[in-house]
């Protein structure tokens, strides 16, 4: 299986690197078509349903009793209604830090494993994997996240204000690029997420396969590699800030279509 | 009627301490939600008065801004011989293609590129430039090299902030993002009648 998706994803690069550069690279929609039909990211999906049905960890559990917010084991339309508060935890969770919720309550797998961890290595990749599955199980719904609870509005205000904060050796904030419309950074296109459309063109197209380096990304590994770009210290997997963008995000693109899993340069 | 006059100052004051807390509580999560690794150190979450009063959708009153920029105008370091454009372009022109350094995967900080195409077009046959910045193609050619020009570029690229507060562009020498070589460098590539960026 693992195998199978190497030789797959190491000719879509092969198939791909080649017109990746000046102008073909500023219309980058154009690869988003060819791969509609076969994105990459299936394979994650079906690792991940795997994982889902597989009895794992010191307890030896499935995942099938994991309630993403419609309830233990619903999986469709879950991923379109998140970040929400969930109120046995008392927390305002995202699909990777509920899935990690699940994995340590079912499961027995210790989340600090995943939080100490690396991205595409070890439980933080079969996370993603997970991730992968779940999405998949809400593309084209419509991004719904309930705001109505006070946590939620706490997360969206904090959210708002970690948007514009300017800090790091750059004094760069999110809004330094992604508070205009049509700008890009180099030949990359960037969303305005100061308004709805961009928002949910963001939110609703992470996580994704990204074709120039085969791999498969979570938000909260985008969320990681915005910061590092940064310039900031490291965003610690699951912290506040990223749960808090997250629900900025969700909630300002709240009623646009979700294409999940996405596909990025 | 006399309810009124109490009820509204006291909503006004709530309003305030709702917006302070709020304040407190993301001052602490950009603090907490993170950690140090390698060179992005957790100093790097502390913000300093340029970066706390930007960081709104609107800027400061006028005032304020004055204010910023009479600071950072006094943190730039001019060139002590007053040499501003005789550094290499073709050097210049690597730093202003670069977009390496700093991050928390560098080691080292002090060969960082100046990351200029990430926002700003220069060389005209260039495609893969940003466009959060102005377009700097035919630089010297267009503007000349007036003193006032040169001095202000040299300004600029030290420390944008003293021109203006609240600019999206890095305070590149007074943040140790380049050096002052590095600087004169760029300020070739962007001056020199030689320099691609003036073809």
């Amino acid at each position: 299986m693992r195998k199978q998706f190497k030789a797959v994803a190491l000719s879509l690069a092969l198939a791909f690197a080649a017109p990746a550069f000046a102008q073909d690279e500023l219309n980058f929609d154009a690869y988003r078509e060819m791969l509609a039909d076969g994105n990459p990211a299936e394979l994650y999906e079906m690792e991940g349903e795997e994982l889902w049905r597989t009895a794992r960890g010191p307890k030896n559990a499935t995942l099938e009793q994991c309630d993403l917010g419609l309830g233990a084991g619903v999986v469709p339309g879950a991923a379109a209604q998140l970040p929400r508060h969930f109120a046995d935890t008392d927390r305002v969770q995202d699909l990777e830090s509920r899935l990690m919720y699940c994995m340590e309550t079912l499961q027995g797998i210790p989340s600090e494993q995943i939080i100490k961890g690396k991205f595409l290595k070890d439980e933080r990749a079969k996370l993603a994997a997970l991730v992968a599955y779940v999405v998949t199980h809400s593309n084209g719904e419509k991004i719904a996240i309930d705001l109505s609870h006070p946590k939620m509005k706490e997360m969206y205000a904090l959210g708002e204000k970690a948007f514009y904060y300017r800090t790091g050796a750059m004094d760069f904030a999110c809004s330094s690029c992604h508070s205009q419309d049509g700008k890009r950074i180099r030949a990359t296109q960037l969303p305005n997420i100061t308004k709805p459309e961009g928002a949910a063109a963001g939110w609703g197209s992470w996580p994704a396969y990204r074709v120039s380096n085969s791999q498969f990304w979570t938000m909260q590994h985008r969320l990681w590699d915005c910061f590092r770009q940064q310039r900031t210290a490291e965003p610690i997997f699951a912290s506040d800030v990223t749960i808090a963008l997250s629900v900025f995000m969700a909630g300002k693109g709240n009623g646009a279509e979700a294409v999940w899993p996405g596909v990025k340069r | 009627m006399k309810k009124l006059f109490i009820v509204a100052p006291l909503a006004l004051c709530a309003s305030v301490a709702m917006a302070d807390e709020l304040q407190a509580k993301v001052e602490d999560m950009m603090l907490k939600s993170f950690q140090a690794n390698g060179i992005a150190t957790l100093e790097r979450q502390k913000q300093d008065e340029v970066q706390k009063a930007c960081s709104s959708p609107t800027p400061p009153d006028a005032d304020t801004m004055k204010r910023l920029e009479a600071a950072e105008m006094a943190t730039i370091k001019w060139p002590a011989d007053g040499h501003y454009i005789d550094g290499d372009w073709k050097e210049g022109q690597k730093i202003a293609l670069s977009g390496r350094g700093l991050t928390w995967t560098d080691k080292t900080p002090d060969n960082n590129g100046g990351g200029c195409y990430n926002c700003h077009a220069m060389d005209p046959k260039e495609v893969s430039a940003g466009t959060i910045g102005v377009s700097l193609e035919g630089y010297g050619k267009t503007r000349g090299n007036s003193e006032e020009v040169i001095k202000y570029t040299w300004g600029k690229l030290w420390n944008s902030k003293a021109y203006n507060a609240c600019s999206d562009m890095p305070r590149n020498g007074f943040g140790g993002i380049l050096t002052e070589v590095q600087i004169r460098h760029v300020m070739a590539y962007l001056f020199d009648p030689a320099s691609p960026v003036n073809q």
